[in-house]
Order: C-alpha cells, then sequence, then structure tokens
C-alpha cells in the first residue's frame, strides 16, 4: 500500500519529500500484525486532531521570534487550526522547541514535555534544536532537543522562514493522521530506551494475539 | 582633558596610559577601591557611568577591567585595570556599592573567572548552575563534557537562595551564607518558560499582597558561552556571533564586531558601505521598535497591535531579504563592507516603505497611544530618575525617557551618522509611558535619516579588500553602537594572533533587568509584565 490516500487538504501527497518515510512506517505496521487500513472512526479522530493541534509557546532565542511571525498576519498559522498557543504544557499537543538549549534549560523542558498529556509530539526548529547549530562548539549548549526528549520532526534553518515551519507543521499533520488514536506507540524516552524496547515488544505480541483472535 | 590627567595625578601608584580619549590606568589591588571611588565621586569629572566589566585572563593572572565614563563627557572612556596573581582562591575589592551596576558585572566575573569579590552582598554564579565545576572563561578550563554533563534534574532550590558572602576583616577572611528569602516571605516564579517575560528569563518576585516586594532575576537558560566560542574562531568566523545575541537588532551588533575589527585592522571602509550599513541598521531598529511596541501593547492585553506590528515589520523583513539574503538574520555585514550590493530594487522599496511607515506611525499613536486605558496603565508607573539610570547603566531609549542624553551616534558618531542630520530624543519624566512613546518618537526620527541617506548613497565599492588571515595587530580594541535597547560596546584583546585572545561584549538588556528590578519593588504585580516589556529587553543577548 502506498500512502497516496492520506488526504492533507491544502497540499498534495507528491509535493512532500521523503514520503518513503511514512511508506517505510507503514509497511513496519504491517510486518508486526498492525491493520494499517484506517477504520472511519480513526478518520475522523484523526481529521480533527490534525486540524487543532495546540502548541505550547515555548522559545528560548532568535528561533522565537519568526514563530511571532508565524502566527501574526502574513503566514496566519490560524489558517490551519494551530492558532491556540497554549501558555500551560497540560493543554498543549505539541512543543515547538524555538531556539537552543542549554545545560541549565535542559531539565526545564524535560519537566515540560513530561507534563504534556499523551498525545505529544516535538517539533525541533532549527538548527540549535537540531544538533546545536552555531553553538556546537560551545561549553554550556545541548547538541540537539533529541539528547534530552523525542523529536517528531526536524525544521532546519537558523533560522528557518515561517513558510518552512509551516512544512513541518503539515508534516506533522500527515503523522497525525496516520496514527491509529485508539492505539497509540509509547514515546521512546533516550533514559529508558530499553524499558521502552520491552514494552513495545510486549504490545507487538498483545497486537498480533488480537490479530489472530 | 586636563581635568582627567589632573585626576589621575591624585594616584601616584597608578601606571596612566592615554591614546586619543581612552585613558588605560593599572593600579594595585590594594588601592583598586580608594582609586575606583576617588574617580566616581569628585566634582570635576565624575566617573558615574559603568560602562562594563571585563574579567580576564592573563595567562600567569586574572584580573578585571572597569570600563568607565562620564555623563558629562561622554566621549572619554577611563579603563581602570587591576590584576591578582592568586590561581587558587583570587579575591579582590568589591566596588558594589560605586555603582549600582556593579553587582551583577561582579558575579559574572566571578562565574566566569572564579574571582570572589570581598564585601559584596550576594556572590552566587550567575549563569551557570551553582553547581558547575570550573570556570569556563579562564585559559585552563577544561571544557571535557564528562565533568559537566547535560543535568536531568532541575536546579537546588537551597542553591539559588543561599547567598554565599565574603569578608575581610583585619587580614581575617571570613565567609558566611545567608537566606535570599525570609521563611515567611510568598515567593512567585516566572520563567523560565512563561510567555512574557521576554525569553527565557526566571523572576523569583517576593510579594505583598500584591504588592511587589523584591525581585531575584535568575539568568544563564539561554547561556551559549558566546564569549568563549569567539576566542577559538578567526575574525570572520565570529561574525555570526552578535547577530545572534539581540537578535531583532542583530544587524547593528554585528556592525559594532566589525567597526571594532576595522578599527584594529585601521581599515578604510568604502562610504558607499558606510551608508548601506547605515541604513540597513536604522531599518533594524525600526523593526525591533515595531516589535517592541507590539509586545508592550500585548503585554497590557491589546493582542491587535501585536499583529499591526508584525505586519509593518515584515517589510522591512522582505526588504532584508532581497538584498542580504536573509529575514531575521541579515548576516550582511562583513569586515570590510557588506556582504554584496545592494538590489536593485532596494533603493525604490525603502522609498516606499517610508511614507508607508508614517501614515501607519499615526494609526499607532490613534488606536493605542491615545488609548485611555493603556494611558491609565502606563501613566505614573514605574519611575525611574535620571541618575538612577545613569547609576544602573541603563542605555538606550530606557535612559532617553529619563533624560539622559546616551545616544551614541550622537556622541560617537560612526559609519555616515556625521553626515546626516536628526535629532536624540529625549524626555524628562521617566515613567513607563516616556519609555514607551519614545520608541515610537525614535522610529519617526529612524525614517528621517534613512529619508537623508537613500538617494545620496555614493558610488564605489561595497567592500574593501581584505587579506585572506585576518591579524588583528597587539592591543585592546573597543567599539561602541547605539543598539536598538541601548550601548551596546564591543572589547577585543588582541595578541597578534589570527584568533582573539579575549572578547566581550556590553548587552544593554542586562542593565534593563536590574533596572526592572530597581523600579519594579512597591508596584503591583500586574503591572511587572508591562514594565519589562517597556524596557523591552532580549534575554539571549544578557546571557550571550
Amino acid at each position: 500500500m502506498d500512502v497516496k490516500d492520506i488526504r492533507i487538504k491544502n497540499m498534495k501527497t507528491e509535493d512532500f519529500k521523503e514520503n518513503e518515510y511514512l511508506e517505510e512506517y507503514v509497511r513496519e505496521l504491517r510486518a508486526n500484525g498492525v491493520n494499517v487500513v484506517v477504520s472511519k472512526l480513526d478518520d475522523l479522530i484523526n481529521w480533527g486532531r490534525s486540524n487543532s493541534v495546540w502548541p505550547l509557546t515555548f522559545a528560548t532565542s532568535c528561533c522565537g521570534i519568526e514563530f511571532m511571525c508565524l502566527g501574526a498576519a502574513r503566514y496566519d498559522f490560524a489558517r490551519f487550526g494551530w492558532e491556540v498557543t497554549r501558555n500551560s504544557p497540560r493543554q498543549a499537543d505539541v512543543v515547538f522547541c524555538c531556539g537552543t538549549i542549554v545545560h541549565k534549560m535542559a531539565p526545564v523542558l524535560k519537566r515540560l514535555y513530561e507534563q504534556m498529556a499523551e498525545p505529544k509530539y516535538v517539533m525541533a526548529f532549527g538548527s540549535c534544536a537540531i544538533s546545536g547549530g552555531p553553538f556546537k562548539k560551545s561549553y554550556h549548549t545541548v547538541m540537539g532537543v533529541d539528547q534530552i526528549i523525542p523529536v517528531d520532526v526536524y525544521i532546519p534553518g537558523c533560522p528557518p522562514r515561517p513558510d518552512a515551519m509551516i512544512y513541518g507543521m503539515m508534516q506533522l499533520a500527515r503523522k497525525i493522521k496516520l496514527q491509529e488514536f485508539f492505539r497509540l506507540p509509547k514515546q521512546p524516552h533516550p533514559e529508558n530506551q530499553k524499558e521502552f524496547t520491552a514494552a513495545f515488544n510486549d504490545t507487538n505480541e498483545n497486537v498480533e494475539k488480537g490479530g489472530n483472535q | 582633558m586636563k581635568a582627567i590627567d589632573d585626576l589621575l595625578l591624585q594616584f601616584p601608584y597608578a601606571t596612566v596610559e592615554q591614546k586619543d580619549k581612552f585613558y588605560s590606568v593599572s593600579v594595585p589591588k590594594e588601592n583598586i577601591h580608594e582609586t575606583a571611588s576617588a574617580l566616581r565621586n569628585n566634582d570635576t569629572v565624575p566617573f558615574d557611568f559603568l560602562i562594563d566589566i571585563v574579567g580576564m585572563d592573563y595567562g600567569d593572572t586574572l584580573g578585571v577591567i572597569y570600563i568607565l565614563s562620564s555623563s558629562l563627557y561622554p566621549t572619554y572612556i577611563l579603563r581602570l585595570k587591576t590584576e591578582t596573581p592568586e590561581r587558587e582562591d583570587p579575591l579582590l575589592d568589591s566596588l558594589h556599592e560605586l555603582w549600582d551596576s556593579a553587582g551583577l558585572y561582579e558575579r559574572e566575573v566571578h562565574d566566569f573567572f572564579g574571582i570572589r569579590f570581598i564585601n559584596h552582598p550576594d556572590m552566587r554564579r550567575l549563569f551557570l548552575r551553582q553547581d558547575w565545576k570550573g570556570y569556563p572563561l579562564r585559559k585552563d578550563y577544561d571544557a571535557d563534557p564528562a565533568i559537566n554533563p547535560i543535568p536531568m534534574d532541575n536546579e537546588d532550590l537551597d542553591d539559588m537562595e543561599n547567598i554565599p558572602v565574603i569578608e575581610v576583616n583585619h587580614g581575617q577572611k571570613f565567609e558566611h551564607q545567608h537566606k535570599l528569602f525570609e521563611a515567611d516571605e510568598y515567593v512567585v516564579n516566572f520563567g523560565p518558560q512563561h510567555p512574557a517575560t521576554h525569553g527565557v528569563l526566571h523572576l523569583r518576585v517576593s510579594l505583598d499582597g500584591e504588592i511587589i516586594k523584591k525581585i531575584d532575576p535568575i539568568f544563564g537558560y539561554i547561556h551559549r558561552g558566546i564569549e568563549k566560542m569567539c576566542e577559538t574562531y578567526a575574525y570572520p568566523q565570529m561574525l555570526h556571533l552578535p547577530d545572534r545575541m539581540d537578535y531583532v537588532s542583530g544587524p547593528i551588533n554585528r556592525h559594532g564586531l566589525c567597526l571594532a575589527i576595522e578599527k584594529g585592522l585601521e581599515l578604510e571602509v568604502p562610504e558607499r558601505a558606510h551608508y548601506i550599513r547605515t541604513i540597513i541598521d536604522e531599518l533594524g531598529r525600526i523593526a525591533s521598535h515595531l516589535l517592541g511596541w507590539g509586545c508592550i501593547a500585548m503585554d497590557m492585553g491589546a493582542i491587535t497591535a501585536f499583529v499591526y506590528g508584525m505586519r509593518d515589520r515584515e517589510k522591512i523583513m522582505d526588504i532584508f531579504e532581497e538584498t542580504c539574503g536573509g529575514r531575521l538574520m541579515a548576516n550582511y555585514s562583513v569586515i570590510g563592507g557588506v556582504m554584496a550590493d545592494i538590489h536593485p530594487n532596494f533603493q525604490r522599496k525603502v522609498k516606499e516603505f517610508i511614507p508607508y511607515m508614517r501614515k501607519m506611525l499615526k494609526e499607532h499613536h490613534l488606536l493605542f497611544t491615545g488609548n485611555p486605558i493603556a494611558r491609565d496603565r502606563m501613566d505614573g508607573v514605574g519611575y525611574l530618575s535620571k541618575e538612577k539610570a545613569i547609576a544602573l547603566g541603563a542605555t538606550g531609549p530606557t535612559g532617553r525617557a529619563s533624560g539622559w542624553s546616551n545616544d551614541i551616534r550622537k556622541i560617537e558618531p560612526y559609519a555616515a551618522y556625521p553626515h546626516v542630520d536628526f535629532k536624540e530624543m529625549l524626555r524628562t519624566d521617566g515613567m513607563t509611558f516616556d519609555r514607551y512613546v519614545i520608541r515610537l518618537d525614535e522610529i519617526a526620527e529612524s525614517l528621517h535619516i534613512i529619508e537623508q541617506l537613500i538617494d545620496n548613497i555614493p558610488e564605489g565599492d561595497y567592500a574593501a579588500k581584505t587579506k585572506a588571515v585576518i591579524r588583528l595587530p597587539e592591543g585592546e580594541y573597543f567599539q561602541r553602537v547605539e543598539n536598538a535597547r541601548g550601548e551596546f560596546d564591543v572589547y577585543i584583546n588582541s595578541r597578534g594572533d589570527k584568533y582573539p585572545y579575549r572578547v566581550k561584549f556590553r548587552s544593554p538588556s542586562m542593565t534593563l533587568v536590574n533596572t526592572l528590578k530597581a523600579i519594579a519593588v512597591e508596584t503591583k504585580v500586574a503591572d511587572l509584565i508591562m514594565l519589562g516589556g517597556s524596557l523591552d529587553y532580549v534575554v539571549p543577548c544578557i546571557d550571550r
């Protein structure tokens, strides 16, 4: 199965780069016995979920200004239903990690992430959040947020243009549409990777059993 | 100047060097306090403005440079130097009671170099966590990530609240700790993740009802170690770093660093480059003030104003994008000129922008400045006197709203500023409203500057030729520029190498947070965010 039937209202499938990643994801799900034919209820829920993602206002530096531009009149991410920025992590679905994360900030970001309710997503916005970027040589920079929390979408640039951010948002919307809401995968955490893998295998077994029944 | 020469004769132990308007005074560490108080408290040339404190690691000794200026003679700069041979437990006298800004700067030196200041009331680290091992700006610092791994737990509250103090009495050293807050105080945390702290600033506020009693700002949540990184970069490589410090007036910061390096190289920059840089700087200032205006309005609940400010700012971003290639990060100035020539549309677009912005400025005044609710919030709140502004080193629009004439574009005109006719915006009341309205006035004045320059950009090269490897001759170089928030200074200490020995940036925002600490006491907690908005600080510029 290819992923052409995953519909995003404002953009065609072939306009997206790297469709292989999603196809791989589907193949992996199928290999593990997961039913990838999405049911109607999932369609409906995911349609709603992907079009009303509430971001947490979390900006540490320069990229935050571009995030503000995205919220303002010209780029206006309200068009895609993302405009309800939440100041409390408990009400947010996605954290846009705009800017450099340093050692002192790392535990704060980790706590914010842990306070968010599942399902939750992370977007690494800008080269600092991806890999440390221009501050790679610094003694106090965390070389990418994926060292602390798992990341769903990476948006490169220093800072990325708001257009690039919209593209990244659509990628996340696509990922949300692919997920089964009633059987969401648990997010891996670098610290308990081992535990997670064990739990993941367990779930797979259950899924297989469920499939057999 | 004769008055300064006479003053310096009082110190027989001092070594004085003079170069134009720069004085360099080295004194033994025993005499530092006496010299500094004589410089501060005299009637002829009171050095009442402490521009910055630069910590130095000279290899075998550790030192401190106090960069002083006088509000009466702002063009003269005096560098007061002292050093200590001790590296294990270096101690120096604190000068925190002479200048209000000194306390914060001394904490920064303590954080980076491990120098402890005797009698300083608060010797916590400023940027790094209290449990950080080592002093990063020392030359023998071990940057091995195994020594300081990424912490996974929040900082201990005791570490934040226990304040170490060191006193010396009759040669005897006493160390003790006291608590920042009393046990029965009601303390509220603002930040580091808070939508209205303008970055990741952490304020711990002690309240009595809704009246603010004490504020303790905690920095370092975006400390990226820019100054240490500069020491490992060649001069052309480090140009992108100041852009990313105060990102909303990035072109001006980068311009300042380029000017400092050009000063060292004695490089003749083409007039065309000077004109282009000045226009870009002023456009950057307008963009920054529009954002600042939008943010203070949003801090008071007017979201529409923010959207309007961003709308006008996008016009400038378009101009930047065509000519510089970047929107927010213009990355435009280089050593010797600018990166590329202006875009063919540049002049036309700027000339279209000027009348547009004037029209919009009227609208902004109509919609928000004249709004009775906004006026009620801003009038008579957050008074900052001129003397206090100077003592705190609150430069830029904040100081000028209190009547302190501190515009570097007037004091030491650089680039194309000597060729233009403009007024320095001054107000006298020092209230929140003055700090708000002075930014809109400065937008109008910036438009006036651009109008004079845009049609007169001289023909010729846009950049001077430089050598492939740039080596700065041995010496100290200091350049002041007027950023959108105040005085941005670059200090470069070179030993004739292709890498600088020490680079220090003066952040105007750091003293502004100190100003917030001073003016917010006894106001209502609901006004705290708005007061912060009126000072318009940018946190990554503080943390560097």
